[in-house]
């Protein structure tokens, strides 16, 4: 059934079709009418969960940890300095395994204060060891909910599933509700491993030492660092995975698509321009016109940041001759983010063949500021002539 | 419930002694116990065993006298702060070295 409603719907409709049984959360904009949704729905009766109000969003994890370490599928969603203020339960999540989803509706990140959207927030979550999922329009938000819960069980790793604040959250727009009896067969109960239980009980994650020891029953323990090379061994195993699910997904729900990337008419390009979520869209239009040009460029979106699908990003952009990183957050004192994981995979597979491309990087909707597409079409096209500048270079900057 | 498999990907651990490892090295107090206080000693039945009830690291036993298993006694005191006829007291743990050498 199609429906038009916004981004924070799209996601609560999703939560809801999941049957998550704990949600948590602290209302912050933008991310509030999707809190208050899903509060309504569990105040209606229409989903049979525990809606727990909380202090704040350092809470508001904390009670997702509690609830997933119990069993439950727990669910929480923030933005911006609500992220930041939760990032030690952040870390502590995907270290003790929780199969938690989390919505991060990106906004611009204080100080100075601002509630518009870019994507900082998120992006300096980037090193917690959970898995970051990039939306670029309503269709894909409720899906990758769906997708994230089936993921997060499979492989015991939390998801966060961003996308952008009001650009996407309060923007309505036409998409398919995926019927409940599909989503049920896609998506079965969660049945973790362990759960905290009075008749079988253990030390989660207390002082783990530095070094292998002895357990009381004898056997070989790990110490901290097994354990955190566990996560990251997962978490590039969950590469694999996340590929299972999108073929799960179109099986069920007939909707396919690549589960890293989401490249337009790079085929034959010579030029791609790279992006995270909501404007990698707003190119299709500039790369429609350049091509109109004769410019031959295109637009490749990237899905999975967390782990970075390197292999799949490399291998779509071997052979062209230009690669144009536009992002909307910045690794302070370098480059974006994305712009430095981007060329290492690019070294890491193409060094040596003679077909490196030349990478660039522009940094742009910060903190909110209009994105106009004139302007990106004109960025895109002085650098498919050459590299502008080694620097970032941020577009519509007045200084 | 609750695979090998599943807890060796987290810190996943079972109550019991030597949980935190090899805490006796931690020590530098000792508990001593005076049976002629101790309630179970005393009168020769279960009884009390407030100190096996409080230890965090599971070390003291609930028998006759309780005994202390100094492997992994880490020396924090509580069962001494706890026992309610002060049967037990925190001794300096370097007049224990030069003992053990001996």
């Amino acid at each position: 059934m199609h429906i038009i409603e916004n981004g924070n719907a799209a996601a609560a409709l999703g939560v809801k079709l999941c049957r998550a049984n704990v949600i948590a959360a602290y209302p912050i904009t933008p991310q509030t009418p999707l809190t208050e949704k899903l509060s309504e729905y569990v105040e209606l009766g229409e989903m049979k969960a525990e809606y727990i109000p909380v202090e704040s969003e350092h809470s508001a994890l904390a009670v997702c940890i509690a609830a997933s370490s119990a069993g439950a599928r727990a669910f929480t969603a923030t933005s911006a300095n609500g992220l930041l203020y939760m990032h030690e339960q952040v870390q502590w999540a995907s270290g003790a395994r929780l199969p938690i989803v989390m919505c991060v509706v990106n906004r611009a990140v204080g100080a100075p204060w601002n509630v518009w959207n870019d994507q900082q927030d998120s992006i300096s979550q980037r090193d917690t060891g959970w898995i970051q999922i990039y939306c670029a329009d309503h269709q894909q938000i409720i899906d990758t909910v769906i997708k994230a819960y089936w993921l997060a069980e499979q492989v015991s790793i939390p998801v966060m599933v961003c996308y952008d604040g009001y650009i996407l959250s309060h923007t309505f727009m036409p998409f398919d509700l995926p019927e409940p009896e599909k989503v049920d067969a896609f998506l079965p109960p969660f049945k973790p491993d362990y759960f905290l239980n009075p008749l079988e009980p253990a030390n989660l994650n207390t002082v783990t030492l530095p070094d292998v020891r002895m357990d009381v029953r004898g056997e070989l323990a790990h110490g901290y660092m097994e354990i955190r090379c566990l996560l990251q061994e997962d978490l590039r195993k969950a590469l694999q995975t996340a590929g299972e699910a999108e073929k799960r997904f179109a099986g069920i729900f007939g909707r396919k698509a690549d589960p890293f990337i989401e490249p337009y008419r790079c085929d034959d390009a010579e030029h791609v321009a790279v992006g995270l979520g909501s404007i990698t869209y707003q190119m299709r239009v500039c790369v429609d016109q350049l091509r109109a040009e004769g410019i031959k460029i295109g637009v490749m979106g990237v899905r999975y940041y967390r782990p970075f699908p390197d292999e799949a990003i490399a291998s779509a952009l071997k052979g062209k001759k230009g690669v144009i990183v536009v992002e909307k957050a910045l690794s302070y004192g370098y480059e974006g983010a994305l712009m430095s994981d981007l060329k290492s995979a690019l070294y890491e597979y193409l060094a040596g063949t003679g077909s490196l491309p030349v990478v660039q990087n522009f940094i742009a909707g910060i903190g909110g500021r209009e994105i106009r597409t004139d302007d990106l079409t004109q960025t895109l096209r002085a650098a498919a002539k050459g590299r502008v500048s080694k620097e970032p270079l941020w577009i519509g900057l007045r200084l | 419930m609750g695979t090998r498999n599943y807890r060796r990907k987290t810190s996943h651990s079972e109550h019991g002694a030597g949980d935190g490892g090899r805490t006796g090295s931690w020590r530098v107090e000792r508990p001593v116990l005076d049976p002629s206080l101790c309630i179970p000693c005393k009168r020769n039945k279960e009884a009390c065993f407030i100190c096996w009830l409080f230890c965090p690291d599971v070390v003291i036993s609930r028998t006759i006298p309780p005994t202390i298993n100094l492997e992994y006694c880490k020396g924090c005191g509580i069962c001494a702060e706890e026992c309610p006829t002060k049967a037990i007291t925190m001794a300096d743990e370097a007049k224990f070295a030069e003992e053990d050498k001996e």
